[in-house]
């Protein structure tokens, strides 16, 4: 029965609303974490607060475990999920970028798009860069698109690159986070000195 | 017992509830729409409608503009709805908690000015960097991972592996 847009054919105005429906639980998490804030985002790189890391890793392992426990019931069709094909150029180069642009523009797209909302005017900037980046890209850059179809390895998950099914990876990950969880306290404790005095 | 003052900011959340939070925002997408959450993609709609105002033709002439034109409508799409949600429940959560005001985030090493240009040039890159890899934190990273994608998880240990790299250039403007 699952996703429901295999199954009913929405109206523009109700994908609409769904979208901007998700997106207030988007930004409300964002918010609620600290990350629309760039000191917070950028601690994670002088570890001494890794709350991206906690926030990131146990979103993608909640959202895994539902997608893991509805297809074991037999409620989702996995394959009906979207995901990008995989280009292993293209991710690592532009991941490498984008982590530059991070480490010093001190968001990315989404939690600018917070810290425009509470008021960061260097979110502003950012968000502004990141539009001036999109146009320059479609103006000067075009080819890359076609190189990254000609070059696209296309759908790879751990499920189908290793035969080991979604559930035992799920598990893994989970032990993993528990593990990553207990390692990151005592990594933000090595590394209290460096944070800020006030905030 | 509680020692809050009236006035200031609430506390923030405990990062693994608010984790979970959006652990559960992500599902909700997925079972629903079958797609996960994104945010790049709202930037390039929007790029692709200042373009079409300024220029239809050169619109349907440019292919990565030509993408997001909708026929003529890139505003109306998935992902610019989801940007302004993202910004209203981001709105709503720091007027909760006592958390708007207009601010420059940076250390105490670096002025306003130089923060404000550096968040500008980090923007262009990280456009650039979500261009090649077909994704940012949030469609890649977050929604591609929980799916075990290949791509997703390469792109998300190269976005930590490029900014601890240059963590050390980039320590005056935070600590």
């Amino acid at each position: 029965m699952f996703p429901l847009a295999a199954a009913v054919d929405f109206s523009l105005g109700a994908e609409l609303a769904i979208a901007f429906a998700l997106g207030l639980g988007f930004g409300f998490s964002l918010e609620r974490a600290g990350l629309a804030g760039a000191r917070k985002l950028t601690a994670v790189f002088y570890l001494y607060d890794m709350a991206v890391v906690k926030v990131m890793f146990t979103a993608i392992v909640t959202a895994m475990t539902g997608l893991a426990l509805f297809s074991a019931l037999g409620l989702l069709s996995l394959s009906e999920i979207y995901i990008e094909p995989t280009n292993v150029a293209a991710q690592l180069v532009g991941g490498l970028l984008f982590g530059a642009g991070f480490v010093f523009g001190g968001y990315c797209p989404g939690t600018s798009i917070a810290a425009m909302a509470t008021g960061r005017k260097d979110g502003m900037m950012f968000a502004l860069g990141v539009l001036c980046g999109v146009y320059a890209y479609a103006e000067l850059t075009p080819a890359l698109d076609a190189w990254y179809k000609a070059a696209v390895q296309g759908e790879i998950t751990l499920p189908s690159l290793s035969g080991v099914g979604m559930a035992a990876w799920t598990l893994a990950f989970i032990a993993f986070l528990a593990a990553a969880a207990w390692g990151m306290r005592h990594i933000e404790a090595r590394f209290a000195a460096w944070r800020p005095r006030q905030s | 017992m509680s020692d809050h003052i009236p006035g200031a900011p609430r506390a923030l959340w405990n990062p693994y509830a608010a984790g979970f939070l959006l652990g559960l925002v992500l599902l909700t997408s997925f079972l629903v729409t079958g797609r996960g959450l994104g945010a790049s993609g709202a930037f390039a709609s929007a790029a692709t409608w200042i373009a079409g105002v300024l220029s239809p033709e050169h619109v349907a002439a440019n292919a990565v503009h030509a993408k997001y034109w909708n026929e003529g409508a890139p505003l109306a799409s998935f992902l610019v709805f989801l940007a302004a949600g993202l910004f209203a429940g981001a709105l709503g959560s720091g007027w909760q908690a006592r958390r708007l005001g207009w601010r420059i985030e940076r250390g105490p090493q670096v002025t306003d000015a130089q923060r404000l240009a550096l968040a500008f040039a980090g923007g262009l890159v990280v456009a650039f960097g979500a261009k090649i890899a077909r994704g940012c934190t949030s469609g890649q990273a977050l929604s591609g991972g929980a799916m075990l994608n290949v791509g997703s998880l390469v792109f998300m240990l190269a976005v930590f592996a490029g900014a601890y790299a240059l963590a050390y250039v980039a320590r005056k403007e935070w600590l």
